[in-house]
């Protein structure tokens, strides 16, 4: 299994014939993503490495059978992109593009709230499901298959966790970057709710930071339906106050958003939060190895002591 | 985003929203010309980004224009929540009959936008909302249905309000709400809104607008002031690189929001003071590199640097040779601790290392995240 795009998971790219987007596409296709088309207006007909481009969404889902959207294009066309995606029926949207306008972002959102659509982001690093798939601009040779799932409002912050938990040979089912605007198409408890429901993903890691109240919401979900343990980290301890970390999303405004609530509520639900990088890794390792010996003594029986 | 007082007043006014008559001044002089001109009572008004103006005295009442010259003379040049006041807001005094509060919040929990309505305007509206939450009533707008009457119907009646005052606040909010959407604004909130015979008037505003969206507000976007950031905002808003001051000694440089932020919080933890938090962004190449480290060391502050870079996009060699590249040309003597990781890390950490042999002696290596916060607080301390 894993979660969202898997090995079946057939891409068209939007933006394509871009520097990001063929570039990434290309990095996505060598790691056995099915990337099996492109959209730029205008360019229908032409192709980037084999690739073929589309004049619009609905003519490549046409003829490729794509079922999951990659968006590269530019903030102010993004979201005109996304609705045409959504239009063409495509089943899940990955949006990488960083700047799109929080009150287009608004709308889009709640145009695909009633529908049966998956948008991941915007201003995401994407989604890889390890050997199977990559979809958007992760470094996939960090990830190993395993376990863990991985879920993130940060993209470098995911690299640098995924690569702690690979170093100690524990691999990922599947990691997500939600994104880092105030407004994002899934959230954490979307993310969760798929990782409990996912037969491979035994442990998940939840990397939060500073802004909005989703970590807490995620920490109630966590408590009141997750089965599967859940291992936390929260940045921004050291944030001053009404000032924006990089991300759109990330500021603490009046004393909502700070690192020290999030944490507080995670751990309030059970989760336990690590004080760095390498202190998650080490405790979904701890985690994980504690689960295989409660598993084994359920197999086998208490052991006598 | 945030906005003066006087500039989301305009905003309001452009929509139909009555103000009070008023004239921005920048001197003593020219506020008491304004008063004059203005004619009766006025109150002088400090213009300030941060609450809690009133109560730190920058809020003044003028009989007359020599009264108004006086309290611009105290008001100006004060400092309020560490902001040196530069322009006082003159306005016509009102008298009113009763301060409510109205405003309108882009709810990023909800994916809504929040209208709330309350008759305790002139408090801090958090204070009203913990003290008496069922003094605000609320209601949510969907952004494709847009602004409807029942809206307003709704808040009047859940606050309480006298029915007389219906036709205007539904009047008043649909103004708002179109402020909202068309300048594309995170919060419009008018706090006091005052009853003045039947009219309602904003005496106070605070709007927030998103700075994503303001490519199409050239209007919005040149209000921005840029007296008010620290020297090394200003340059590396200029340069294009995203920075922010913390205020402590150790240069912090990373790649992604998430990973600087998590830097601060490792370096923190080691017991050392991040000066800054500065994100190169994603696939930073050499130059962007020299551009990032010349933001960072003309913060005088700063005595020693760590970079923590985790290669995606971003390729490892590039950070190193910008390194080398920025210390060559602007000859850093100051420690630099260098953690590299992702692509191309073998490329990059030979080149550094290259660079300590060939005599860099600044320079150094660590391999893990708190490694390489706990050297770069010893060398800060001068300890090593």
């Amino acid at each position: 299994m894993a979660i969202i795009i898997d090995e079946t998971s057939r891409v068209v790219v939007q933006g394509l014939t871009g520097r990001e987007g063929s570039f990434h596409a290309r990095r996505n296709r060598a790691y056995g993503t099915n990337v099996v088309g492109g959209v730029t207006p205008g360019k229908g007909g032409q192709d980037v490495e084999g690739i073929p481009v589309f004049d619009t969404v609905r003519s490549a889902v046409e003829a490729t059978g794509a079922d999951v959207s990659l968006v590269f294009v530019p903030p102010r066309v993004a979201t005109d992109a996304i609705y045409e995606a959504i239009d063409a029926g495509l089943g899940t949207i990955v949006v990488i593009t960083e700047g799109i306008p929080a009150h287009d972002m608004l709308r889009v959102y709640n145009y695909l709230r009633y529908r049966a659509v998956t948008l991941i982001g915007p201003n995401c690093p994407g989604v890889i499901s390890p050997g199977k798939a990559s979809v958007g601009i992760m470094p996939a040779q960090i990830f190993i298959p395993g376990p863990v799932g991985i879920v993130s409002r940060s993209g470098t912050l995911t690299y640098q966790i995924a690569n702690e938990l690979t170093h100690r040979g524990i691999g990922q089912s599947s990691a997500v970057g939600i994104g880092g605007d105030p407004i994002v198409g899934s959230t954490y408890v979307d993310i969760l709710a798929r990782y409990e429901a996912d037969p491979e993903t035994q442990l998940v890691v939840m990397v939060g930071e500073i802004g909005g109240d989703e970590e807490e919401t995620a920490a109630r979900y966590v408590a009141e339906h997750m089965t599967k343990p859940v291992v936390g980290y929260v940045a921004g301890f050291t944030a001053p106050a009404g000032k924006q970390m990089g991300h759109a999303g990330a500021i603490i405004s009046g004393s909502s958003g700070t690192a020290r609530a999030k944490k507080v509520a995670m751990e309030a639900a059970g989760i336990r939060v690590g004080i760095d990088p390498t202190d998650v890794a080490k405790l979904a390792g701890q985690v994980l190895a504690g689960r295989e010996l409660g598993q084994a003594i359920a197999r086998t029986g208490a052991p006598s002591v | 985003m945030d906005l003066y007082e006087y500039q989301g007043k305009e905003l309001l006014r452009s929509v139909g929203i009555e103000t009070p008559e008023g004239r921005v001044a920048t001197s003593p002089s020219r506020a008491a010309a304004a008063a004059a001109d203005l004619g009766g009572g006025v109150v002088v008004k400090a213009q300030v980004l941060t609450g809690g103006r009133g109560k730190a005295g920058g809020i003044k009442r003028a009989d007359d224009p020599d009264e108004a010259r006086e309290a611009a003379r105290s008001v100006l040049g004060m400092t309020i929540g560490g902001l040196d006041v530069h322009r006082v807001l003159v306005e016509k005094a009102a008298p009113l009959e009763h301060e409510l509060y109205a405003a309108l919040v882009f709810d990023r929990g909800a994916k809504k936008v929040l209208a709330m309505l309350s008759r305790m305007g002139g408090m801090e509206v958090e204070d009203v909302a913990r003290e008496h939450p069922d003094a605000i009533a609320r209601v949510y707008v969907d952004p494709l249905a847009g602004w409807t009457d029942y809206h307003g119907r709704r808040l009047v009646f859940e606050a309480g309000l006298e029915t007389e005052l219906l036709r205007p606040m539904c009047e008043l909010f649909a103004r708002l709400f179109e402020a909202f959407t068309r300048y594309e604004a995170l919060l419009v909130e008018v706090n006091p809104l005052a009853v003045v015979g039947g009219r309602l008037v904003a005496l106070d505003c605070k709007v927030t607008v998103d700075n994503s969206a303001l490519f199409r507000h050239r209007h919005v976007a040149q209000m921005e002031d840029h007296h008010l950031a620290d020297a090394q905002e200003v340059m590396a808003r200029e340069r294009g690189v995203t920075y922010v001051k913390i205020g402590g000694d150790i240069g912090i440089l990373g790649n992604g929001a998430g990973l600087v932020m998590s830097t601060l919080d490792v370096v923190a933890e080691a017991g050392g003071a991040p000066a800054n938090f500065l994100d190169v962004g994603g696939g930073a190449k050499e130059e962007e590199i020299v551009t990032a480290l010349e933001v960072l060391t003309s913060d005088s502050q700063v005595n020693a640097i760590l970079f923590n870079i985790f290669g995606g996009i971003t390729r490892c060699d590039e950070v190193a040779r910008g390194i080398l590249t920025a210390i060559d040309r602007m000859d850093i003597k100051m420690p630099i601790v260098v953690r590299l990781e992702g692509t191309n890390e073998a490329d990059g950490r030979v080149i550094i290392a290259d660079a300590i042999a060939a005599g860099a002696a600044n320079l150094s290596v660590e391999e893990s995240m708190r490694g390489a916060a706990d050297r770069a607080v010893e060398l800060a301390r001068g300890v090593v």
